[in-house]
Order: C-alpha cells, then structure tokens, then sequence
C-alpha cells in the first residue's frame, strides 16, 4: 500500500464544453496526493474549486484533463473506495423523512444493501436514529427536510455521509463556513493545504504537527494562533482583489 | 344566516357548492315548466331522475361496462405512459427524437382511430380499451419525460456519490421526484380515458353507456340519453376524486404551503 489513497494528477476542470468561450476554468492542473488515514483540510477564497475538486473525487464531477484515482482505481469504477460525502448544501430528498434520508446509503451501498432487503431495516433505522441522536436531532428522524433549519440539516446530512462506515469521507464546509472554520481547521487536521483563487492550484502544503489528543487550551497556545494566523493571511493574498471574504472549505480522509 | 356563518369555513364551502347544485336543477326545472320544453328537446331533472331509479337495473350493466373499459384503458394506458416516458426521460437522445413523433401522434384526433381498431379487433370491448388506452397516454408520457428531465442534478448527486446504478438513481430519485408530475397527469388521463371510452361506445359496441345513449337517442328516448350523461357525469366525479386522495397520500411532500384541494 504504497500507493496513496487519493491521486490528483495534473487535473484541469472546466464547467462547460471546451469550445465555448464563457466556459470557467474552475481547476489548473492541480496535483494532490492524500494517503489513508490521513486527515486533510482543504481551504482558500470562495470560488476558488475546493467543492469542485471533492466532487471531483467522490466521481460526480470527470476532469477536463488529468487524472483522479481513489484507492488504485480510476473514478468511474463502480469497486472503488466507499464515500461518505456531506454536501455543501445539504441536498435531502424532500420525500422522504430525515431518518429515511440518513438511510438511504445503506440501501444502496453494499453490502449493506443485500442486507436491507433482508428485512434488517428497523436494524437500520435504530442506527440511523442513534446517529442523529449522536449530533443533537433526537426525535427529529420522523420530520422532513423542510421542518429543520439549516444547521439542523448539515448536521443530518453529516449522519447520511457516516451511517455506511465509508472508507473516505469528504465534509464540504462541514461548519457552517467562514473564517472561523480556519481554526477549526488547524485544530483537527494533520495537514492543511491552502488554494489559490479561481482557476485554483494548491498555493501551500502545510502539516499540523501538534500532538494528539489536541485539547482546548492547546487551541490558545501561542504557536496555534501563530499558525492560525498564518493560514488565514496566505488565504487573504490568494484572494483576487474585490473577491467577498474567505469561505474555507474542508476534506477529510 | 347567522347560523350559516357559525359554521366551519369548510363545510359552509361543502353546503354552499350542494346549493348551488340544488339551485341549478330548479332553474332548469322552472325553465322548462315555464316555457313549455319538450322533453324530446330538454327533459325536466325530475323525469331524468324518475327514470334513472326506474331503469337502475337496466343501465348497471352498461354503467359497469364503461367503468371496467375506462379502468383497464386507463391502467394499461398509464402504464405504457410511464414506461415510454421513462425511456424518453432518462436519455437526451431519446428524448430529442421521440418528442417530434409524440406530438405528432397526440395531435392525431382519436375518433380518427377506432375504424382502424374495429378493422383490427371487431366491435366490442377491445377497441373501447385500445381507445382508452391511446388516448390517455400522452399526458402520461409528456409529463414523466418532462418530470425525469428536470430532476434536479443535486439530488442525484446523493445517490452517484455511494456508485448507485442508473436504475436506482431512477427508482429512488427520479421516480418519486415525477409523482407529482404523473399525478397531475393522471388526473387529466381518467378523463381522457372515459372520453375515450364513451368515443369508442357510441361508435362500435353492443354495452356500455355510450352505446345505450346512442340506441337511447335512436328510439327519441331523450331522457334516456340524459340519464345516462348524469351517469357518467357521477362517475367522472367519483374517479376525480379517487385519484385526487390517491394523490394526496402520495405526494404530500410536494404540496406543503398551499391548501390542499378538497376533493
Ligand atoms: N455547475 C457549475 N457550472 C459552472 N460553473 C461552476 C459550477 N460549479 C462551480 N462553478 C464555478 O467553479 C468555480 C469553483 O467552484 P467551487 O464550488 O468549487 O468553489 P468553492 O471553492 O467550493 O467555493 P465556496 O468556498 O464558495 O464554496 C466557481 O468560480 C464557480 O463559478
Ligand atoms: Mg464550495
């Protein structure tokens, strides 16, 4: 297991067929390797491609040019690595209630799947309900998506990426977004790499070397904020002038 | 008044649409006391009435001849409805070459295709369901194909991302996000299936209500011929609200917000 878990090589992603002028280079040639069990945060100015390049690796998105392979396969794969991915905004099927929602994963994905047709739902639904329990949303498994605010679905739709124990999990702007989230950032990830504005590139490769378990008080230590502080400055310079403030956006895998 | 007024808003709304019912047939009724109308021209609501519980035993027959023609016109036509607009839906290309050929066809009007059925078939009960069938199968079709084309990318987004299939992308997202598309649909393709049905009767059947009102007209049995519009009438009313509950139940999700339409 050499290899790393996630490979970026030289992607290049453009919305839009190539001949079209108004087409927008949301990618150049971004390179980015992640190995398992790696921890990462994604972060830069808004627009800048950080949805972009987890879409591109949970197989929603097939680069204009370049490479994406997870887990030695290529995108596309239907073996490849099982995904957990919390959307930036959080799409629940307005059908269906919030427990079906977090459920659904596990009637998809095998080999949970085969087991959901066994009749092991209210198996399922137990766990569902134990995981929105987990974030704060007891008894809110029988309302629909409509009924809860939008925090109270980021946090469902936090459980829906988890309930099928994926191999990778991609958070976009799992905490509500914003500069705070630079700190957040630092405080739980091994490693950090900040983008550059639209088209993006990876600008910096950063490793978080505090030692785990990381406590509160460590989040005041002066060499978290010098850090901190850094980060959100490189975010700042990347930022095109006239660009709205800095909406960071993390990757965990 | 007053006790009019005390009453719930909804059942003042249900009393006052019953009197205007009530309202109407006293209209007609005066109106044809009052200026002498035959009744081979228009019969008074109290003949049509007498002679729909007089003849009862005579018309069910026919009555339940078009209800089952309708239903499995209506079931066979909704079902090729849903499987076509599926096909057609799903792939951009299918979509862009069948839609010239739908509309064609759906422009086509349908009394134009029972002589074929009956050349076909022989007269009877086929071609009233073929009739049905064909007839109430487009809006069925449109509105799946425009339903599943307009599935918002993002919520099939949450199925790509865990490898689904296009078939359970299809049944998990696609379809339940056309419900309220088809039931829409379906609303107009009962109707459009009793047309057809009733087309069909009056022009090459032996039962049913269309062909008794045909046979009904033929021996200036103008009551008759009334009493089985009224029939059909209840029964359009009946189906209406059927699927309007069905609907309900369905696609509830769709309709927070607005009033529901009762009944
Ligand atoms: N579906 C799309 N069609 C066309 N352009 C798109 C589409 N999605 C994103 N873009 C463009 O690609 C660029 C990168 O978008 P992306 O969503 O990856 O940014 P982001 O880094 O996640 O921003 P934010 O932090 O605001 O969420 C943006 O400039 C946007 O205009
Ligand atoms: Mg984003």
């Amino acid at each position: 297991m050499n290899r790393p878990f996630i490979e970026l090589s030289d992607v290049t992603l453009r919305y839009g067929r190539s001949d079209n002028p108004e087409a927008t280079l949301a990618l150049a040639r971004t390179t980015l390797s992640i190995d398992d069990g790696d921890f990462v945060a994604l972060v830069g100015p808004s627009g800048c491609g950080k949805s972009t390049i987890l879409k591109l690796i949970g197989g929603l998105l097939t680069p204009s040019s370049g490479g994406v392979v997870v887990n030695g396969r290529e995108v596309g794969d239907p073996r490849r690595a099982r995904i957990g991915l919390a959307f930036q905004n959080p799409t629940m099927l307005p059908w269906l209630t919030i427990r079906d929602n977090v459920m659904m994963p596990l009637k998809i994905v095998e080999p949970f799947r085969s087991a959901y047709r066994r009749m092991k739902h209210s198996e399922y639904a137990d766990r569902a309900e134990a995981l929105l329990a987990a974030v704060g949303l007891k008894g809110f498994g029988a309302k629909r998506p409509w009924q809860l605010s939008g925090g109270m679905l980021q946090r469902a739709s936090l459980c829906r990426a988890l309930i099928h124990e994926p191999q990778l999990l991609l958070l976009d702007e799992p905490f509500g977004a914003l500069d705070q989230f630079t700190r957040e950032a630092a405080y739980l990830a091994n490693r950090i790499c900040v983008m550059s504005a639209r088209p993006g590139r990876i600008l910096e490769d950063r490793m978080v070397g505090f030692p785990r378990p990381r406590d509160v008080a460590m989040s005041y230590a002066p060499e978290f904020s010098e850090l901190v502080q850094a980060l959100r400055l490189r975010i700042a310079e990347a930022r095109a002038p006239g660009e709205p403030p800095a909406t960071p956006t993390e990757e965990a895998a | 008044m007053n006790a009019l007024t005390s009453l719930s808003p909804r059942l003042r709304q249900r009393l006052m649409s019953a009197a205007a019912i009530v309202a109407l047939f006293l209209l007609w009724e005066l109106a044809c006391v009052a200026f002498k109308v035959s009744s081979i021209v228009l019969p008074r609501p109290s003949e049509i009435f007498t002679v729909l519980f007089t003849k009862l035993p005579l018309m069910w027959p026919h009555a339940t001849q078009t209800l089952y023609t309708t239903l499995l016109g209506f079931a066979l036509g909704t079902l090729a409805g849903v499987l076509i607009g599926a096909v057609i839906g799903m792939s951009r290309v299918a979509y862009d070459v069948a839609y010239p050929i739908l509309v064609g066809f759906s422009s086509i009007p349908k009394v134009a295709v029972v002589p074929i059925f009956v050349v076909w078939f022989g007269a009877g009960t086929v071609p009233a369901v073929l009739t049905s069938m064909v007839i109430c199968m487009f809006p069925v079709v449109v509105n799946i194909a425009t339903g599943l084309a307009h599935t918002e990318p993002e919520l099939q987004d949450v199925l790509k991302v865990l490898g689904a299939r296009k078939l359970d992308i299809l049944w998990n997202v696609g379809l339940p996000r056309t419900l309220p598309y088809l039931f829409a649909s379906l609303k107009i393709a009962l109707t459009l299936a009793f047309v057809g049905t009733v087309l069909a009767e009056t022009i090459a059947a032996n039962k049913g209500i269309g062909n008794m009102m045909m046979i009904a007209s033929g021996n200036f049995d103008v009551p008759l011929v009334f009493a089985g519009l009224f029939i059909l009438a209840a029964m359009g009313v009946a189906l209406y609200v059927a699927s309007a509950l069905i609907e309900r139940r369905f696609t509830g999700w769709a309709q927070r917000g607005n009033e529901l339409p009762n009944g």
